[in-house]
């Protein structure tokens, strides 16, 4: 126990002197690299802009106020679109996310050594990327469109869901799949009879989450040229056209709300 | 207990089926048809130009064939400059916005804060989370001009709503018995939330925020298309001049960041636990 002489008496400390200058040298050496990296922003910024920030907000304000409402007819279309990109796209994710975590998932998969860290490789690199970056190369692959966005939401919430599903799967309760191989059982029908029931309120909802979330993010595509309502957002900021831009904020605010709020119901029932 | 009896009773004899996922049958027939009608009708209205997508194959397989050979040097510089900044950005905006969000975290838990502080907090936390990164981005942009500063504020923005909302779940959560404990020796407000909030909260906090950092790093990566700085601007010019193997240069090493961040984060969160 640290302790501490102060005129012959010993009194109680947290941390030996060795473990406090320990921690007072990692918090300096946090500090620098935060003040660092404020520099290097500093620098990086003009700060003429930044003072005159308020006026811009303003102004910005002032111009993109009040919305202008007769827009939405040009906009059920592309809300269509990003529903469908959304869902279509957490379809598609589904189908491939399982097998993935099954394959992930340290109890069921085949191999532990060559396939599980395949299976883990296909996972990290789907999350690591943005789906707006998928969606980026996609246009560049297949051209842009609706299509090219329901594969980048498809390719980005491959990983998210398997990775949930296979921590899903290594936490099931093992005696249920041992009762159902004492019945001589094959591999499959232990899948459908002793997983599968323990993972579906899981599995239903990590997809209504996922759903949630590609809703989102399907907002957004079209500032790429993936279609859905980004694709009118980038048209408006680009035309400088700010009660449209106001207006296309709003609904994207509604359908991420109403998205959030569908999920939150589905999964309170689920779970 | 007699209902799982009757149950029994009137199953005997017959064959074993499957309980199915939704217990109504009406729900689940209603459910898998505007199901299906939905289905035809969205896959209807999605065009796709195949024969655009057939033509892209070819370009699809050199994107993948590039992962085999990527080429770091010749925009090592540039690959740098963004990777460096985007590293710069996550940093800052991670240390700002985690110092912002412990007090809003705090208001925004119901059993420490009174009502309006409750509500205020609430609404910054709704807002933050309802607005995604690069619509943020955009504004911001337009706002403070181009640069990290953007990108910085933005993703501070987006981790505040982040955090907040998760520190003040787990503050509702948390023991009351250790908070009253310290409250009956006579503590102060902050000595309370000092011995008697903040060690139980701690672990889930330094937790939270490594995953955090990881998230930033990730959408730092896009801000860049933006204008708000980091190495989404680098890609973006990479895709467009169809420079695969760049591009998938820069891909390999935000996959590594990553990778590493979510070991250092899970050695971290393994250690305070």
């Amino acid at each position: 126990m640290p302790v501490r002489e102060i005129s012959g008496a010993k009194v109680w400390r947290r941390r030996s002197t060795g473990e406090a200058l320990l921690r007072w040298f990692g918090w300096l050496v946090g500090v620098a690299v935060f003040l660092w990296c404020w520099q290097r922003i500093s620098a990086a910024t003009t700060w003429f802009f930044v003072w005159d920030a308020p006026r811009i907000a303003g102004d910005i304000l002032d111009r993109a106020t009040p919305p202008r409402w007769s827009y939405i007819d040009a906009l059920w279309w592309p809300i269509w679109d990003t529903l469908n990109i959304a869902t279509l796209g957490t379809m598609i994710a589904l189908v491939f996310a399982v097998p993935v975590a099954f394959l992930a998932a340290r109890n069921t998969s085949p191999s532990v050594w060559i396939i599980r860290p395949v299976a883990l490789l296909i996972i990290v690199a789907s999350r690591s990327i943005n789906s707006l970056i998928w969606a980026l190369l996609l246009i560049a692959i297949i051209g842009p469109g609706v299509f090219a966005g329901i594969i980048a939401i498809a390719i980005r919430s491959i990983g998210f869901c398997a990775k949930l599903l296979y921590e899903a799967i290594e936490e099931i309760d093992e005696t249920q799949v041992e009762a159902i191989s004492a019945t001589g059982a094959s591999r499959w029908q232990v899948m459908v009879y002793a997983i599968a029931p323990q993972i579906m309120p899981a599995f239903a909802g990590i997809s209504v989450f996922r759903w949630d979330i590609n809703i989102r993010e399907s907002t957004v595509l079209g500032l790429v040229g993936a279609g859905g309502i980004g694709l009118q957002l980038s048209s408006s900021l680009n035309t400088l056209a700010w009660p449209q831009v106001s207006l296309i904020l709003l609904v994207i605010l509604a359908a991420v709300v109403l998205g959030e709020w569908v999920s939150a119901k589905v999964r309170g029932a689920i779970i | 207990m007699s209902a799982a009896a009757t149950d029994l009773d009137s199953m005997l004899g017959r064959r074993w089926k499957r309980p199915p996922l939704i217990r109504r049958a009406w729900l689940r027939w209603t459910l898998t048809l505007g199901g299906l009608v939905y289905l035809v009708l969205a896959i209807a209205s999605v065009e796709v130009n195949w024969s655009r997508v057939y033509e892209g194959l070819d370009r699809g397989a050199a994107f993948i064939m590039s992962f085999a050979r990527p080429d770091f040097v010749s925009r090592a510089g540039d690959i740098w400059e963004g990777l460096l900044e985007s590293l710069v950005m996550t940093v800052a905006a991670s240390v700002v916005g985690i110092l912002i969000s412990i007090p809003i975290g705090l208001g925004a838990a119901r059993n420490i804060a009174p009502l309006p502080v409750y509500l205020i907090c609430r609404s910054i936390v709704a807002l933050s989370r309802a607005l995604q990164e690069i619509i943020v981005a955009i504004l911001l942009v337009a706002i403070f001009g181009f640069g990290p500063l953007a990108g910085f504020l933005t993703l501070s923005f987006a981790t505040i709503g982040f955090l907040s909302k998760l520190l003040a779940e787990d503050i509702e959560a948390m023991d009351k018995t250790q908070g009253e404990a310290i409250r009956a020796t006579g503590a102060r407000w902050t000595q309370w939330i000092n011995y008697g909030v903040q060690p139980q909260v701690m672990p889930r906090l330094i937790g939270l925020s490594m995953y955090r950092l990881d998230i930033n790093f990730r959408e730092s990566a896009i801000l860049g298309l933006v204008g708000a700085g980091g190495i989404g601007a680098t890609l973006n010019t990479a895709f467009d001049r169809y420079e695969f193997d760049t591009a998938a240069a820069i891909l390999l090493v935000i996959i590594g960041i990553v990778m590493l961040l979510e070991y250092l984060s899970g050695l971290i969160r393994a250690r305070v636990r």
